[in-house]
């Protein structure tokens, strides 16, 4: 018993496989949080660097908006916001301790919302762009 | 086998003989009886020996991490490959037993009821934390992976070292205690049912370890008090007899740093426990209890 083998931090990560409802709900949690904390401040920074003028708040904006990647990408920050304002609404009722057996499936039900929303919203955000 | 059938004349040859003499009747019937059960135990070896000719091709294929520091070869982890003959109803464990039996008797696990309460045998089976005399190899899909639980250090083979998860357990003082004593000396502590309803699940761990190997928190923290230590201070904090002084006292210790703030809710202890105790609903609820005790007002 001097030694013992450590199996190390490789073969967690090799284990997502593994990971059922509660986990993944978790992970993704984490992800968009960070994701979206990334986000207000780039937010933050831009539009405060373009408020000398009123023309040049138009002028960031209008570039911004120009072009396409910057469309593709506030559909991902729509999908990221709405699944964690979501899966926050799931974490709640886990916290008041409701309806903790079907915590499974309001993790699905998350994401199925989650993917409808963005769905639709595609061509809002998309107009004009392409 | 062939040698079997001659033997069993021979008994009866012996048997004919003392009848001739007339030996008392009680020693004849004990003679019968005797022969009786040598016949009945060649039936079982008879039995025995067949099933496993015919299992021959029904066996179950295991792979087994094996890591020993001690020894030489054996220092550098790897996956040794066993092919076990399956019978109606066996356990991981049971095939683990027989792979130590017939084919490494250096195989080394931890198991003692071999029925779920003594807690030994929790492994991970499969990519998943499990009770091994609990788990049906006709559950799992082929090749059955048996590793020792993750997250914890291993000391040889299948065997983790569980002190840690121990002392994790005894932080939480996992004992009945009380101020709160009824008047006459010999008056009983009652429970009411409700209250015993409410700790029922709480009661069943078997400390087996499953629930902490699981959570990526308790990985990461390793001051984490653990699923089932909080579990246990639930017994205890939610035990009416224990009284509102040992309430506040249990309820300081969860509230601490490590404790049950720590809690993410990803429900991977309540999804492994074996014991199928509702862990996370528990770590909820003492949740609530300490900021309901902090707050006070209602
Ligand atoms: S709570 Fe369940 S998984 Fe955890 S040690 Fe107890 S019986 Fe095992
Ligand atoms: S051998 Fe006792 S719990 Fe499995």
């Amino acid at each position: 018993m001097s030694q013992s083998y450590n199996r190390g931090l490789v073969e967690d990560f090799g284990r997502w496989r593994e990971f059922s409802a509660g986990m993944w709900a978790w992970i993704f949690h984490k992800f968009t949080g960070w994701v979206l904390v990334g986000y207000l401040f780039t937010h933050i920074a831009v539009l405060s660097t373009a408020l000398t003028t009123p023309q040049a708040y138009t002028d960031t904006i209008q570039m911004l908006e120009m072009q396409p990647i910057v469309r593709i990408l506030e559909v991902g920050l729509l999908a990221v916001a709405v699944f964690h304002i979501l899966n926050g609404l799931r974490l709640l009722l886990v916290d008041l301790g409701v309806g903790l057996e079907a915590q499974d499936k309001s993790f699905y039900a998350s994401l199925v919302l989650t993917g409808a929303i963005v769905v639709a919203s595609i061509p809002t955000f998309v107009a004009g762009a392409f | 086998m062939s040698t079997q059938v001659p033997e069993t004349q021979e008994t009866e040859e012996s048997e004919a003989e003392t009848e001739t003499e007339s030996v008392p009747v009680a020693q004849q019937r004990r003679q019968q009886r005797k022969a009786d059960r040598r016949e009945r135990v060649e039936e079982r070896e008879r039995e025995r020996t067949e099933e496993e000719a015919a299992s021959d091709e029904n066996r179950y294929h295991l792979k087994v991490f094996r890591y020993d520091p001690e020894v030489e070869g054996k220092q550098e982890p790897r996956f040794d490959e066993f092919h076990v003959p399956y019978h109606k109803g066996m356990t991981v464990l049971d095939a683990l037993m027989y792979a130590r039996d017939h084919f490494d008797s250096s195989l080394t696990f931890r198991h003692s009821c071999r029925q779920a309460i003594c807690g030994s045998d929790a492994m991970f089976v499969n990519g998943r934390q499990r009770l091994c005399c609990k788990t049906q190899l006709s559950d799992l899909e082929e090749p059955v992976r048996v590793e020792p639980l993750p997250h914890q250090e291993v000391v040889k083979d299948l065997v983790v070292d569980m002190e840690h998860f121990y002392d994790q357990m005894e932080a939480v003082e996992p004992f009945f205690q009380t101020n709160d004593l009824p008047d006459g000396e010999l008056d009983e502590q009652r429970q009411t049912r409700e209250n015993r309803e409410k700790v029922k699940m709480s009661t069943r761990c078997i400390w087996c370890g499953a629930c902490m190997s699981s959570c990526n928190i308790a990985a990461g923290d390793n001051e984490y008090l653990g699923p089932a230590a909080i579990n246990k201070a639930y017994r205890f904090a939610m035990d009416e007899r224990e009284g509102s002084d040992m309430k506040e006292h249990r309820l300081r210790i969860l509230e601490q740093e490590h404790g049950v703030w720590r809690c993410q809710t990803q429900f991977s202890c309540t999804e492994v426990c074996p014991k199928d105790i509702p862990l996370t609903a528990h770590i909820q609820e003492l949740k609530r209890e300490a900021v309901k005790n902090n707050l006070k007002f209602w």
